[in-house]
């Protein structure tokens, strides 16, 4: 399937991944440079790049100290791929992974460039503490400062109060609240029951254990650190189980509650990336070619005055992406929605499936259609294996590309949410 | 014009493999040594590319068909090769020739010239005898004669001195010694490559195998496997094939993925995350060598793995599992290796034995039925190897200085690391040449075969 004015495919090689473990757990001495490094080394180790200068590498992490403005530059530096690769940062919050992948089809399909890795990486346990802004401005006063006397007069004004370093913000700045309040909202607007969202969070731990049991990940994943598989996995969860925990987000609706610790993402740290190329570039090394990055759509939504979903903005991309190519849901083996939270996927399901909904906010002309349960997140998605934000793109790009290889023409269909109202869906196609 | 001989560089300074050795070899811990009779285990030399084969003379005795055949080999290598040699000269090996023995005073006046020169002999210098099959040999005298070769070889190895070595070359009954598997043979006998081999034959029972361009490159252009490759003996293998000249496929399980990926890094090859006892496992490494290489041309079975226990504790998981990795995986992929085309042309397969499964050792029942077993697969799975041109073997390393072996209590490794005729451990390195050797085109002659790489061990002997 070409895009119109495509000039060539981009094709998904491969992909690696770290094992995503749960934060402040066994990653917790490591840093996001030393995760995506390990990431980058198993890929290069999986299809021989050693010394091979690459188009470009470019990914990011969501939770970035400002000392790593050149993260991916650096970590690429610390493999043997050919240190003339050049790297760059993206950040698009949890899109971060989709967007890099995505923006490097686009240079090879205009053969900009013939080979590329995008990825991710995140940690909770190498989150930046900040200083609090009272004290930031005094250090920054007592820098200015041109005389020892008026530098000590700055630095006197520091109280114990300043001192208490401050965690990364994870609530959306314009609203205050944190993107499990917001979408606890748009989870009862749209009537999503505690048992759906249940049963979505066993059958990805389900899903993802039987992968792992078939060795699906044998070529996907490369242990760190003594982990060799995703620590967050519960196979021997049940219903029964799920049932008892308490709501964690939404609880100011009471009985209505719906949101807990287990149909919700774990904090996770973690590392993916992929590897893209053109055909050419994956015949002349005698590579794989798993599946044909199509095309990939971004959207936002109007969330700040709760107009629409935080995490909703993936409707939108994928009206426009759907349209573009004249495709139905029904025309997707698989499909892979990031589960940032199990409401999220079955909510985003339930817009596609209204027709006020698509006529009104998508501007179709009608629902945009039913996505088979059977053909979704097959393998495990994020409630079951993690969520570390920006490696979660590389995560799905990669498994999905395996599932649809060696199905030639059958299509794969992605979303990913983010923070601040955005989200991207992309097609993939088997080889 | 001048012709400078392609064996320009001298012969790789040796190093000590332990402190013991580092130690006894200073001028202060030889004194030492001698006064209190402590073993003297001497540095050996090692084998590095571009590395002469020997510094000095080489002496061929004998007067055989043989001894003119390996005469001529030698001089076309470049080695100052001689016949006769003066009283002050030192040697950097001898072959002595004894293919055409028939009756027991026929040795006498071979080894009697051999015995001339042994004090000439230089540290890490070689002997190596040259004898006919004795199973080949239906007349009882004919057959004594050549069993007496082994004897003298064997107490040879015991008598060398200063990381010297002796080995045979034992000939099938109507091969020619010009064939190029003896060839082969020799310069790996001759070479620091079989620094740990010693008091060791090596059979020759064909007219296959081919003598690459660059002897230090013998495996150029060739795709070699190598399962539990992540660490240890099966890493150090990854390194000498790649050094070799092939390109590598490292194997090892997933779990061990991190470290599999540095070697794979390191030798500029692929890592192969895979289960080695998974029904499939054979068809995913044909299927990762056809994607990525078009060929493959050698397999190293070196994954193994140990589950200790007296036979009177022994449960049915620390039996099975060592018998479904250490034996039961080989047979099933060469099975499947055996059957597909991609590795029907002189294909090498090389799998890790021990002298656990020659000697048996006491809480290893498991492992030792194992690493015998291999040696039966190995000799059995020769004629089909044999049908494409191909050959199996197997290596049986004695005590190497590995990560495991550093674990042992230190009484116990002091005395296993001596027992044996260079009074030191091997390297992973030295496994690895053998293994390198064995998968080379110039080994094409010897199938069938484990060769011990334990510095001639007592154990098993």
């Amino acid at each position: 399937m070409h895009t119109v004015d495509a000039p060539r495919d981009a094709v998904i090689i491969g992909g690696n991944r770290i094992p995503f473990a749960r934060a402040h757990k066994a990653y917790a001495g490591a840093s996001t440079q030393d995760m995506l490094t390990s990431a980058l080394n198993g890929l290069v180790a999986r299809f021989a790049l050693q010394g091979e200068q690459l188009g470009a590498v470019a990914g990011g992490a969501v939770l970035k100290h400002p000392k790593n403005f050149n993260l991916v530059r650096e970590s690429l530096l610390g493999t043997p791929l050919d240190p003339r690769t050049p790297a760059h940062d993206v950040q698009m919050a949890c899109a971060t992974g989709m967007e890099a992948i995505g923006s490097l089809a686009d240079k090879i399909r205009l053969g900009r460039i013939d080979s590329a890795v995008g990825g991710g990486v995140d940690s909770i346990s190498d989150a930046p503490l900040v200083v609090s802004d009272a004290l930031r401005g005094i250090l920054m006063e007592a820098n200015r400062a041109k005389t020892a006397g008026q530098r000590l007069k700055a630095l006197a004004r520091i109280r114990p109060g300043h001192l208490a370093p401050q965690a990364p913000g994870v609530d959306e700045p314009r609203t205050g609240m944190s993107m499990g309040e917001h979408m606890a909202v748009t989870a009862h607007q749209w009537g999503i029951t505690r048992t759906e969202q249940d049963e979505l969070a066993l059958a990805s731990h389900q899903n993802l254990a039987a992968a792992w049991d078939r060795g699906f990940f044998d070529d996907l994943v490369t242990p760190f650190r003594r982990v060799a598989k995703d620590d967050n996995l519960r196979p021997d969860s049940t219903l029964e189980k799920l049932a008892t925990l308490s709501p964690v987000f939404g609880r100011d609706l009471g009985e209505e509650a719906t949101m807990t610790a287990a149909n919700s993402t774990a904090l996770t740290d973690g590392a993916a990336t992929v590897l893209l190329g053109s055909e050419e570039f994956a015949e002349s090394r005698d590579l794989p070619q798993l599946a044909t990055f199509v095309d990939h759509e971004l959207a936002a939504t109007d969330f700040v005055d709760g107009a629409e979903g935080l995490l909703m903005a993936p409707t939108r991309a994928a009206a426009r992406m759907l349209t573009r190519h004249g495709l139905t849901f029904d025309d997707f083996e698989y499909v892979e929605i990031h589960e940032a939270f199990a409401s999220t996927v079955l909510a985003q399901m339930k817009a596609w499936e209204d027709a006020e909904y698509c006529r009104e906010h998508l501007g179709l002309d009608g629902a945009l259609g039913r996505i088979d349960r059977s053909r979704l997140n097959v393998d495990g998605s994020s409630l079951a294996a993690g969520h570390p934000f920006a490696a979660t793109g590389g995560r799905i790009v990669a498994s999905l590309a395996k599932r649809l290889h060696g199905k030639p023409g059958k299509l794969g269909f992605i979303s990913v949410c983010a923070a601040g109202g955005q989200g991207i869906t992309a097609i993939l196609e088997g080889r | 014009m001048i012709q400078r001989s392609p064996q320009s560089r001298p012969a790789a300074q040796p190093r000590p493999t332990d402190t013991y050795t580092a130690l006894v070899n200073t001028e202060l811990g030889r004194r030492i040594g001698r006064a209190l009779g402590l073993p003297r285990p001497a540095p050996l030399r090692r084998h590095t590319p571009g590395a002469a084969l020997a510094d000095g003379p080489v002496l061929v005795l004998g007067e055989t068909s043989g001894a003119e055949d390996i005469a001529q080999l030698l001089l076309r290598w470049g080695l100052d090769v001689r016949r006769h040699i003066g009283d002050e000269e030192r040697l950097s090996g001898v072959v002595a020739c004894f293919d055409a023995v028939s009756a027991p005073g026929d040795l006498q006046e071979t080894v009697l010239r051999l015995a001339d020169v042994q004090r000439q002999i230089a540290p890490s210098g070689r002997v190596i005898t040259v004898l006919r099959d004795p199973q080949d040999a239906r007349d009882p005298s004919v057959r004594a004669a050549r069993r007496a070769v082994e004897g003298l070889t064997r107490s040879l190895g015991r008598e060398m001195r200063a990381g010297a070595t002796a080995n045979g070359v034992v000939l099938q009954e109507s091969l020619d010694a010009a064939a190029p598997g003896v060839a082969g043979v020799l310069r790996f006998l001759l070479s620091g490559r079989s620094a740990f081999v010693s008091g060791q034959f090596l059979s020759v029972d064909s007219v296959n195998g081919t003598l690459p361009e660059d002897w230090d490159r013998p495996l150029a252009g060739q795709v070699a496997v190598v399962t539990g490759a992540a660490r240890g003996i099966g890493a150090a293998i990854a390194r000498t094939l790649r050094r070799d000249g092939a390109q590598v496929i490292a194997v090892d399980v997933p779990a061990a993925g991190e470290a599999l990926a540095a070697v794979a890094n390191e030798v500029g090859g692929t890592a192969l995350q895979l289960d080695i006892t998974a029904e499939d496992a054979g068809d995913r490494i044909l299927e990762h060598a056809e994607q990525r290489h078009g060929r493959l041309d050698v397999v190293i079975h070196n994954a193994g793995i140990t589950r200790d226990k007296l036979l009177a504790h022994m449960d049915a998981s620390r039996w099975s599992s060592v018998i479904a990795v250490n034996l039961e995986a080989q047979l099933r992929i060469n099975r499947r290796l055996l059957a597909s085309e991609l590795f029907s042309h002189a294909p090498r397969i090389v799998s890790l034995a021990s002298t656990s499964g020659i000697a048996g050792n006491r809480g290893q029942t498991n492992y030792a039925a194992s690493k015998a077993g291999v040696m039966g697969m190995v000799a059995a799975s020769a004629p089909e190897l044999e049908s494409r041109h191909g050959t199996i073997n197997a290596v049986a390393p004695g005590f190497i200085e590995t990560e495991m072996t550093a674990k042992m209590p230190m009484v116990a490794r002091e005395v296993a690391r001596r027992l044996n005729s260079l009074s030191q451990g091997g390297l992973p390195e030295d496994v690895a040449e053998t293994v390198a050797f064995l998968a080379s085109p110039a080994a094409g002659g010897t199938s069938g075969m484990t060769l011990r790489v334990c510095g001639q061990n007592l154990i098993g002997a």
